[in-house]
């Protein structure tokens, strides 16, 4: 195929101290594909999602972007406002405390605009409008359009985070293990919700979690990291069906029924 | 006749790194050819790989010697060295696959599920719940059941969604793991049907299928495997 | 007066804040830091003000100083008497004589000319400070121009109280560039800042920032479409001149809930007053 990538990364590495993170990755992703970076805690996958977004600058490697008229771009080499601009537009990163995120003390409604405002939005009306209609999208209640996050459950605060993030239409978001934290029932509903929204608006995903599961779920394709190291990458059904990496291996007769 | 899907010398073995990596051969050097409307029904006994190959064949196990072609557009694609985008892309169009089992999604009505299948081919939601509808329907799944996720549904009725699913988008192209497994006569007798349908439209058919009344009534030819042997 | 440089500061000082005022002129409604000295008062009493005052105040110049309006309150007297002393120049209470104003939390009624200049008492200079407090964070938004979270303020008032409720130092563009803090003027002096034809200095001391407003620029009061800037008029016409269109005191007369609004431009109101206007309130002051 083809088609351009939308993000790759090539030779990424990063020491922190003697200690390794990132080591020889090399990752690609396509417009509207969800991938999931799997791993245990310290396998580096939080590191990667952070390189790639351009949180963190690498040692080693180069993170390529190509913005909506075809121009790449490499992330770490682009002035701050370039970037601060591209994550509050084009990009979203859903954390997985929607806390980091989400301004405490303003409402769910201004949390939702904010991102429009940012964007030179000045219709009150339309601002709104908007915050309803992704409130709805999210399935939150319309009359907690005026109330404050704080007084939202987990599973709330996770989608009103993500309808933040969502309202301008990023082409690309980052997801930080967005379901981790929740109880059960209120994951399954996020993980439709966000396969759903993502299918739907056609939106690019690098997704890190641990849960096997959810990667199953949501990703078209997977990528398994140990010590800094993708070491197996595919279809996500091939990569747990038909695991060749030992470590991949060990990782997906740990889980039941994934 | 067109020759749909065609392997040549395939083979398939598991390293099991759980086990001091121990080698488990199941497929070897493997030639099937199916054309379009016929439908080739793989037999032998259990442990002879059929399920291993049906998997091979979608793509879902990563075959490692020989190729599998298989026709999607103008082109013969190789899903034994095809990148996941590109397998991706024959499965969207070309390649459907009905599993025995229903992988169940949290929350999505029956109806959705076999829906969903037809959205993301730019068909518009009112259509394509009207088919998923008329298939759920065929297939003897009551409306009052339509908006209930299939989670709780029995392991019949999860098996003809899941048919709903795998027949609803016209493969060129279908696998079939036992497709008539827990269902009853006369589900038989649909499955049978649409089948038969499907090949009458040029579809080209994989089954797995140990019921012999529903085998002979679907079958073409047969496609005999044996268990896989060092000396083989 | 004996001992002190002329308008107390000594003249490196000055050209120090001359420097910051030219850059500030240049880039309007940029903050710009400053070494800002210990002043004979303290902080919050306009010390940044001053510093302002003394170091564009020449010889030649006439100063008028008004706190909440008035030329006559404490702080205002103070001040212009700190001046004649230490720079020897003339005073005055009326606008059109002056050609500096030193002010804190109005902007004179009358409308400012060419020649005259400006010089704001500024408390915070930061319009994002409530908002957010890092430092590092605000400057960061400036750079950048990213406003969106002042927006989302007025947009939490309009939810909440169906309007925007910021009656003073209400944020204004300047320039279409920079966010600024008016000083907190009443939001009904706003309008007034925008194509001033004087040239507008903002001096806060204890933060030790400078910014101005060169004559003749744009100056915005942040606003959505929708829910345009809009300032309030008192219900009611001065109580001592009968003016309709100034911004009023209350002033509680008696024990017994007696209240009357006057101008808070102390010069405006008497200069309408000899000029023969008197409000309902006039005739009783001067019948006691």
């Amino acid at each position: 195929m083809t088609e351009p990538t939308l993000l790759s990364g090539r030779g990424l590495g990063l020491s922190f101290g003697g200690i390794t993170a990132l080591a020889d990755v090399d990752v690609d992703l396509w417009p509207g594909e969800m991938l999931a970076i799997v791993g245990e805690s310290g396998s580096g996958k939080t590191t990667l999602l952070n390189v790639l977004s351009g949180r963190l600058t690498p040692d080693t490697g180069v993170v390529w972007y190509r913005d909506p008229n075809g121009q790449l771009h490499d992330v770490h080499a682009m002035p701050a406002p370039a970037l601060r601009t591209l994550h509050r537009s084009d990009w979203g990163f859903v954390h997985q405390d929607p806390r980091q995120n989400l301004r405490m003390t303003v409402s769910a409604g201004g949390n939702v605009g904010e991102r429009l405002m940012a964007q030179g939005a000045r219709h009150y009306g339309d601002i709104r409008a908007a915050a309803l209609d992704w409130l709805a999208q999210v399935e939150i209640d319309a009359d907690r359009i005026d109330d404050l996050p704080r007084t939202f459950s987990g599973g709330m605060l996770q989608r009103l985070q993500i309808a933040r993030t969502l309202v301008t239409h990023p082409r690309l978001v980052f997801m930080d293990e967005p379901t981790g934290g929740l109880d059960v029932s209120v994951q399954a509903r996020l993980l439709d919700l966000i396969r759903s929204l993502v299918t739907r608006l056609q939106i690019a995903v690098v997704l890190v979690t641990h849960d096997i599961a959810v990667a199953r779920l949501l990703a078209h394709r997977i990528a398994v990291m140990q010590r800094g190291r993708i070491v197996e990458t595919g279809l996500t059904d091939q990569v747990l069906d038909d695991p060749r990496h030992p470590y991949t291996q060990l990782l997906v007769s740990s889980v039941l029924n994934a | 006749m067109t020759v749909m899907l065609r392997t040549r010398a395939l083979s398939k073995s598991f390293t099991l790194h759980l086990r001091g990596g121990l080698l488990m051969p199941v497929l070897a050097d493997i030639d099937l050819e199916v054309h379009a409307g016929e439908c080739v029904v793989l037999s032998g006994p259990s442990g002879a790989g059929k399920s291993t190959l049906i998997r091979s064949l979608y793509g879902n196990y990563r075959a490692e010697g020989g190729s599998i072609l298989v026709r999607h557009d103008a082109t013969m694609v190789d899903i034994a060295a095809a990148d996941p985008r590109t397998i991706l892309a024959v499965r969207h169009k070309t390649l459907g696959y009905v599993s025995q089992f229903l992988r169940v999604v949290p929350r999505v009505s029956a109806l959705d599920v076999v829906a969903e299948v037809l959205l993301t081919r730019n068909i518009d939601l009112d259509t394509a719940r009207d088919k998923a509808r008329s298939l759920l329907l065929q297939l003897n799944i009551p409306s009052r059941l339509h908006p209930i996720p299939p989670a709780t549904f029995s392991g019949g009725e999860q098996q003809r969604v899941n048919l709903a699913r795998g027949f609803i988008a016209g493969h060129p192209i279908l696998l079939l793991d036992e497709p008539t497994a827990s269902l009853d006569a006369e589900n038989r007798a649909v499955v049978i049907r649409m089948v038969q349908q499907a090949k009458a439209s040029g579809t080209a058919i994989v089954a797995i299928c140990h019921d012999a009344d529903v085998r002979d009534a679907i079958a073409d030819r047969l496609f005999t495997m044996s268990p896989y042997q060092d000396a083989a | 007066m004996k001992g002190y440089n002329f308008a107390y500061l000594d003249d490196q000082t000055k050209r120090m804040i001359r420097r910051g005022l030219l850059k500030a002129v240049a880039i309007p409604g940029h903050q710009v830091p400053f070494g800002s000295r210990e002043m004979p008062l303290p902080y919050g009493w306009g010390t940044g003000g001053i510093q302002v005052t003394a170091s564009i105040l020449g010889a030649g110049d006439v100063l008028k100083v008004i706190d909440q309006g008035a030329d006559d309150t404490t702080n205002a007297v103070s001040i212009r008497r700190f001046f004649a002393r230490t720079a020897g120049v003339a005073t005055t209470t009326a606008t059109a004589e002056a050609t500096v104003i030193q002010t804190r939390h109005r902007i004179p009624e009358k409308q400012l000319r060419e020649d005259q200049i400006i010089v704001y008492q500024v408390p915070q200079p930061e319009p994002l400070s409530r908002l957010e407090p890092s430092r590092i964070e605000t400057k960061r938004m400036h750079g950048l121009a990213d406003y969106g979270l002042m927006h989302v303020k007025l947009y939490e008032d309009i939810s909440r109280f169906g309007q925007v409720s910021i009656s003073y130092d209400y944020p204004v563009m300047v320039n279409e560039r920079y966010l600024m803090s008016p000083s907190p003027i009443p939001a009904f002096d706003n309008p007034k800042m925008d194509m001033m034809p004087a040239l507008q200095l903002f001096g806060a001391g204890r933060e030790k920032r400078i910014y101005a407003i060169p004559p003749w620029t744009r100056v915005k009061s942040l606003d959505f479409d929708d829910h345009p800037f809009r300032t309030i008029n008192a219900p009611h016409p001065c109580g001592l001149c009968g003016a309709t269109d100034s911004y009023l005191d209350e002033v509680v007369t008696d024990n017994h809930g007696g209240r009357l609004f006057v101008c808070s431009d102390t010069d405006h109101c008497s200069e309408r007053r000899a000029a023969g206007h008197v409000g309902t309130d006039g005739f009783q002051e001067a019948a006691e």
